[in-house]
Formats: C-alpha cells, structure tokens, sequence
C-alpha cells in the first residue's frame, strides 16, 4: 500500500477525466468497494422501479403523495431550524464560554444521544397524554375544568419537537468541535478590527464553523427523513410510513421503492447542498495554545445556566425520571439475568461496528483527501447514503444481497467442488455489523472529514518531503490529529448501533435479541411500562461512550 | 493421577455434552408474535420432548421479506405470525408447505385454517366493541356499521389504519357488504372519530377512561390486560353484530416453510401447539381464545360472555386487504 498515493495534492487542479484514464490506486479501489457495498442494495430496490406498479402508484398519487410531501417537508424543516437554534448557542456556549456549570453541561447536554427518538416519543406520549401526570395535575389546579384539559400533542409541531429533543446533539457536538477547534484569537482578530462581540460571533465564528454544523445538520435531515418509530408513535404519516405502506399494506415493493427513490433523490440533494456549501472553503490551522474562554457575568451568566438546565431537564431528565417511575412498577414481572445478556450482545455489536465504521470512514477521508477530484468525491459521498434511507427499507435490500451471495456460493461449492454446503453469512454477525456500516457511513464520515479539513495541505507536503507515504503517512501525521475526529465519529456510530432496530430485526442471528429489539418488542404490544425497563438499560449503557468521550476532550 | 482422571472425567463429560448439544433434535422458527408471548411455549416444548427451538422473532412483513430472500435454504422452519391476512400473504407468496396431519385437522376447526392447510390458527382474537359506561347505554349499540351513525359524532376512538387488524376488519366488510357500502361505512366513522386515530389499541381504550371518546374498536386482550391491572375502570365490552354477521375475528397461527431443514420435528411442534396444554398457554399468555374447541378460554376471558363470530373464514381478510388499504385511504382514515 505504501506505494500507491503519489499524485497526492497535486491532483488537485487536475480535471475530472484523470479519474477515469489513470488506473485507480489502492484508496479508490477501497473506496469503490464500500460504496458498492451501500449502493447495491438500494440499486436492488430501485430495481422493482422497472416494472411499476402503475395502479397502486396511481392511488398514492392521488391520496396520499400531497400529505407525505407536505408533512416530510414540515417535519424536516422544523427539526433542522430547532436543533440549530438548540445545538448551535450551547455548541457555543460550552465550547468558548466560562459559566458556572460549563464543565458539567459540556457532557451532561450530549446524554439525550442515548435516548432513542421512539423512546422519547412514548415517554413524553405517556406524560402529556391525558391520563398522564400533567393532566392529573391539571385537573387538581383547575377543578371547574370539564373533560380533558391538556391538548392532543399529536400534532405537526409535536412531533417536531421530539425528535429535534433527541436530535439537537449531533448539530451540538459537531457545532462545538468545530468551535474549539478553531479558537479564539480570529474572535479576537475581529474585535480589534472594530467587531463586537455579536459581530464577530455571527461574521467570523459562526461562518467558520460551517462545516461542522452542516455536518450535524446533514445527520440531522437524514436521520429525520429516515425516523419511523417516532412518527408511527404521533400517527403522523411521512415518507417512511407511506412506504411502509405501500410494502406491507399494498404489497407493491416497486410502489415502496418508487416512494424511496423521491426520498433518496431529496437526500442526494442534501449531500450536494452540503458540499456546495463547503467547497470552497479551506479550514486550516489547529492551534494547540491554552484558549480563553469568553467569561460570562451577570444576566448572560444567569441566562446561559437557565437555558443549559432548561434543555437537558426536557430533553433527558423528565423523560428519564419518567422511564424510571415505570420500571419501578414492573421491573419485578421484566428484570431477569436475560438482560445481562442483551446489553453485553447491545455494547458488542455497538463498539465492533463502530470501529469498522470508523475504519471504512477513515478510508473514505484520506481517498478524498488524496484525490480532491469530482468524481471520487461523488463516489464517497454516494458511500455514506445509506444513513437517510429508512432502516427497513434498507435492510430488505441488504438482505436479498446477503441471501444472493450466500447463493452463489452455495451453487458455485455444488456445481463446481461437490459439496453441499450451507450458506455461510446468514445467521452470523457479519452481516449484521456489515449492515450498521453501511448505515451509519454518515455520522462517522462527517466528524472524521470535518477534522481532515482543518489538516493545512502543507502538512502532507512536508511529510512526503520527510520521505512518508500511503499508509505510513495516514497512520504517522493524520491519524495522531484527528484522533479527536475518530472518537466522535466512533460514539456517534456506537450510540447510532444501540438505538438501530430494524437492520437488528431483519438481519440478527437466532439468539442476538438487543435492548432495542426488546423495546421494540413490549412498545408493539403497547406495553408502554414494561418497555422502560430495556429503555433504561439502554441509555445507562450509553452512557458508556459518552463518558469516554468527556473524558477525551477534557484532556485536549 | 487425581489430575489426569478428573481431566478424563472432564473431557468425557464434555465431549457427551457435546454430542448431545449436536445431536439434539431442534426446530428453528421465525415469530412475528413477539417473545414474551411465544417463549412459554417454547419452553414448556423444550422441557417436555427435549427439542431445542431457535427462534428469532420480528415484524409478520419483514419476516416474511427474509424468507423470500432465503428461498430454497430458509434458516427458520416454521413461520409465526399474527392476523389472518398476514398468513395469507404468506400463503400467497409460496413459501408454506402443505401439512397433511391428522392431529392438526382434528384440533383446529376449517374456518380457522387455510383450505389447502398451508397454515393453521393457533389462537383467536375477537375485534370488538369496547364503551365506557358511565357514557353509553349498552342499548344504543347494535354493530360495527352503526358506529358510523351520525349518533356516534365525537364519541369514537379507532386506532390508526395502518394496522392490520382494521385492515382485516374492514376487508371482512367488503366481503359482507361489498367495497361501495364498506366504504360508505368507513367514512362515516371518520366522521365520527373524536380524536385522530391512535397508534395503539392501549391508547384508543385510555382515550375512553380519560373520556376523550366513548366508544372505540380494539383486540378483546387490550382490554382484558386493561381490566387486569385496574379492575375499576368504567370500561366494558360489547358483542356486536350478534343479530347479523357475527363479531369479527382473527387468528395468530403458523405454517411450515417450504425447504425447512426440520421437516418432521417442525410438524410434531404444530401438532403440539394444536393440543390440549399448548391451547392452554397459547389462549392463557395473552388472554386470546384458543382455536381448539376443546380448550375452554381462561375464566377472566369467559367472563366477558359468549358471543357468535363471525364465520366468514379468515382465509378471506388477505384477498380483500389490498382493497381495504386502498379504501381507507380513499376515506381519509390515517
């Protein structure tokens, strides 16, 4: 391998056709074979858009295209506008200023991660429902009230707010990396050319941490267009549920893949969006000075507090404590030692696919970084779709890929070596941790190419100066800076695994049942009690990469 | 020398283990009932014949999505799933076997069976109507199609049209009434709906104890898991279509897989499920009624009354499911 990147930076300018007439390096191949890996199970999909089904197509035009249409857009748009305004100002705030607290919200802000959008939904369905404790409250202040007091929360901005509670860390986490990362003497650059404070935040800091925050956004869209545990919760009908729809209820796989290409187009354009956005830019410089953070008095200190405790009380606390009042009810009838051995099969699977992920992700970096061209830029970004397809649909086609595999090899032992073999991948784990890569590409690739970015370009020259190639130069220069990258992208990916249910469903060997398998399972019979247990079990588990992620970046 | 005989020991008892471990007959299955409803069952197999049963449990659709997939090598031997129309389709795709059994002919009654026995009921579940009592005179209820009476305007709570017990509820309309007249029907339920349709049957049945709605639509074990934990509630069930079609109700069952590695073992656990102690955990776990006559409900359940079901045969529900998606969404029913 250490030979194979030698046009590095200086393919830079070159034009895109390079691509095709030089023979690809080692990093393409790699590169060429993972988003192979995505893409042939979604193409398999796509396939059944060749013979469509013109009469159960024409009944969802007509009844029900408009609703998915307008709902999907609403759902995403509120979503991104309320994790921006959630994630971005507490980005800011922990990562750059000093207030009391900072230290212990710079963490404890990232804990909803480990709540699942469903859970989130069904907890907070429970609370403000009308049987629920804030109605009781309710009716004890207002007695004269007739019937039910609290409204349907059901309802467009309902939903909205849930998953933008349990998706605002990502735009937070990335938002405040990229904060950090750069520091801040620009800030202070901007003040002394006459700025102030708001200026240069909006003009100089928040510009600059574009990346970042288009990256959280980006996972932010793709996991929203993807949610189907929360929306079915709310009966809120979206792209998702409509394919589902279309595939279960109609039994029209091409009707479902023709839906899933609409959605796959609008996640396409997401991802050239994003790059559009970043382009031009270049984000160079980490400076590893002793930063000063913006001390905080008087209201803004009171108001920065109020608003950090606001967030995690709603976002994680309340939902907790709530999880916590229904498993002291039923943890008698639901605990048993089986639940040791669903979280220890959740936090393997969990720490192996984010490793792998990371690894496939690293791969995809350092090939784009090699080759800034188009199309291996296209190629790369083609590799990381997988996270906004919804997991089911996606797991179907990975599915009829494994199971195609396993065929062939089967025919090709009996044809050609007379054996009778029994298919190999199926009922193993590989094709499960296979799967969570091809899923979650996404979140791994945008904390770890964010970070490459901000490697000055200059770096690489020096050090093929000093004689390093390859893989000696990967694991030597860019791996040592972006070590932070990688643990991000590594919780986001272990948290993302934890929460995954419907790749676990459809692709788990006999006996691999998860904590949220086990949520799934009780939710499904509207067990709503029983099913905190798991829950509970499933955030304390997540707490685990959290915590190594705190730990980590207090030390930087 | 005390080493070498308790390692000779050892290893001789290991490697009897291990040959039992491989040799052990066992059935692998795949459960659309989930886990906490199924592993009694297996367990009490287990315990008595000494099979071992994998098993892996997940949605009827997927389920079935990964058969098809795995074509002429299935993993599972048997296929369990829940609502009629989900068996259908099943049965309809080509991956059940054919089950010539005595056994199973003589302990499971035609209706609740496919007619060329690709699949068997196990346990049935009535649909029916469920009112709050302090609200509703039992009088002014009468069937299924009078709940779209403009009588019932803001007093009716359904769950949502996307599971397949209502589409297997109204696709029993379109077999009775024809696809005009169900969807006359339909619509006038959603006009009467007080609030929009609920994801769950727990939920549209809180909905009545929080007097949102009055009246709604569920399986009779919500209700029954209900009532169990708090026996106060003002809540009770009523028989409807009792004078016409009967109530309404669907199976959860299972068939064996085409190509199914366990062909015998997997037939002799059907039978099992078919008979008297199986019946028993089958209709007991979930408060279901057994599909063997001969197994009388628990006394919770048979304390809710008899009642005439309706005889349409649930073979029926997946032929019409298709048309009964299409209706409800035709009538606005999300």
């Amino acid at each position: 391998m250490n030979n194979s990147s030698s046009t590095g930076v200086s393919a830079k300018d070159a034009p895109v056709s390079r691509w095709f007439l030089r023979f690809p390096d080692t990093w393409q191949l790699l590169t060429t074979a993972i988003a192979l890996l995505v893409l042939i199970p979604i193409l398999i999909l796509m396939a059944s858009l060749f013979t469509p089904d013109r009469e159960v197509w024409a009944h969802l035009a007509e009844h029900l295209l408009t609703t998915l249409l307008r709902n999907s857009f609403l759902l995403v748009s509120g979503v991104v506008i309320i994790t921006l305004l959630l994630g971005v100002p507490l980005g800011w705030l922990t990562g750059m200023c000093d207030f009391p607290g900072r230290r212990f919200f710079s963490w404890a802000l990232l804990l909803p991660m480990a709540l699942p959008s469903y859970v989130l939904a069904v907890v907070y369905l429970g609370i403000l429902d009308f049987s629920g404790p804030v109605e009781k409250v309710l009716q004890i202040i207002m007695p004269h009230r007739d019937g039910v007091i609290i409204g349907d929360i059901r309802t467009t901005p309902g939903i909205i707010s849930i998953i933008s509670l349990s998706l605002y860390p990502y735009v937070y986490l990335l938002a405040r990396t990229g904060f950090m990362t750069q520091g801040t003497q620009t800030m202070d650059a901007a003040r002394t050319l006459g700025c102030n404070q708001y200026q240069a935040f909006f003009r100089v800091a928040l510009p600059m941490s574009r990346p970042w925050i288009a990256g959280g956004l980006m996972l932010v869209i793709m996991e929203t267009l993807a949610d189907f545990g929360a929306v079915s919760a709310f009966n809120y009908d979206t792209f998702t549920t409509g394919i589902y729809k279309a595939w279960y209820g109609l039994f029209s796989i091409s009707a479902a893949a023709q839906l899933s290409s609409i959605l796959l187009l609008f996640v396409i354009a997401v991802l050239v969006m994003e790059q559009r956005m970043r382009s031009r830019m270049r984000f160079t410089g980490i400076n590893k000075e002793k930063q000063q953070r913006i001390k905080l008095t008087g209201s803004r200190k009171t108001a920065a507090v109020l608003f950090c405790t606001t967030v995690l009380t709603v976002a994680f606390l309340v939902p907790v404590l709530q999880l916590l009042f229904w498993t002291q009810e039923i943890f008698a009838i639901e605990f048993g030692a089986r639940y040791l051995g669903y979280t220890w099969k959740t936090l393997a699977l969990s720490l192996i696919a984010a490793v792998l992920t990371c690894t496939a992700a690293l791969i995809l970096s350092y090939t784009r970084r090699l080759h800034p061209d188009a199309a291996t830029g296209a190629m790369v970004k083609l590799a990381t779709v997988g996270y906004g397809v919804p997991g089911s649909v996606l797991a179907v086609g990975f599915f009829v890929m494994i199971s195609g595999i396993d065929k062939s090899l089967v025919t090709v032992a009996e044809t050609f070596f007379h054996v009778s073999l029994d298919p190999i991948f199926r009922n193993t784990i590989i094709i499960m941790l296979a799967g969570y890569l091809v899923r979650f590409l996404a979140p791994a690739y945008a904390a770890l190419d964010s970070n490459m970015q901000r490697i000055t370009p200059g770096l690489d020259d020096a050090a093929r100066l000093a004689g390093l190639r390859g893989f000696t130069l990967l694991r030597r220069v860019h791996i040592p800076i972006l070590s932070q990258g990688i643990l991000v992208g590594s919780v986001l990916v272990f948290v993302d695994v934890m929460k995954e249910l419907p790749l676990t469903l459809m692709t788990r060997p006999f006996g691999w049942d998860t904590l949220a398998v086990k949520i799934f399972e009780l939710t499904s019979e509207g067990e709503w009690e029983r099913a905190a247990l798991p829950s509970l079990v499933l955030v304390m588990a997540g707490l685990i990469p959290v915590f190594l992620l705190i730990r980590s970046s207090s030390k930087t | 020398m005390k080493k070498m005989s308790a390692l000779l020991a050892a290893s001789i008892l290991f490697s009897g283990v291990w040959a039992s471990m491989t040799q052990a007959a066992e059935v692998s299955v795949y459960s659309a009932r989930k886990e906490h409803l199924i592993k009694p069952l297996f367990d009490a197999y287990t315990a008595k014949t000494g099979v071992k049963i994998n098993y892996t449990t997940g949605k009827a659709g997927m389920l079935l999505e990964k058969l098809k997939a795995e074509g002429e090598h299935p993993a599972a031997d048997l296929l369990i799933t829940v609502d009629a129309g989900n068996l259908w389709h099943a049965a309809d795709t080509g991956i059940f076997e054919p089950v010539d059994s005595k056994i199973l002919a003589a302990n499971i009654p035609a209706h609740l069976r496919d007619p060329e026995n690709r699949w068997f009921g196990f346990s049935v579940r009535a649909r029916t109507i469920i009112y709050n009592k302090n609200k509703v005179n039992p009088e002014q209820l009468s069937t299924y199609e009078d709940l779209a009476d403009p009588k019932w305007k803001g007093k009716l709570a359904l769950r949502t049209s996307k599971k397949v017990y209502n589409q297997s509820l109204v696709a029993a309309m379109i077999a009775e009434h024809g696809e005009e007249k169900a969807e006359e029907i339909v619509r006038g339920w959603v006009k009467n709906l007080a609030a929009a349709p609920y994801a769950k049957d727990s939920k549209a049945l809180e909905a009545l104890v929080a007097g949102v709605a009055d009246v709604t639509l569920v399986n009779t074990y919500y209700y029954g898991r209900m009532m169990k934990k708090n026996p106060d509630l003002p809540l009770v069930i009523f028989w409807p279509n009792q004078e016409t079609t009967g109530v309404h109700v669907n199976v959860s069952g299972g068939g064996l897989i085409k190509g199914a590695k366990n062909k015998e073992e997997a037939i002799k656990l059907l039978e099992w499920f078919s008979g008297i102690e199986a019946q028993g955990l089958f209709a007991g776990s979930n408060m279901e009624y057994p599909a063997n006559p001969a197994v009388k409900p628990s006394e919770f359940v048979a304390s809710w009354g008899d009642f005439k079901a309706d005889p349409i045969g649930t073979a029926k529900y997946g032929e019409f499911q298709e048309a009964a998606v299409k209706l409800m969404d035709r009538a606005r029913y999300k």
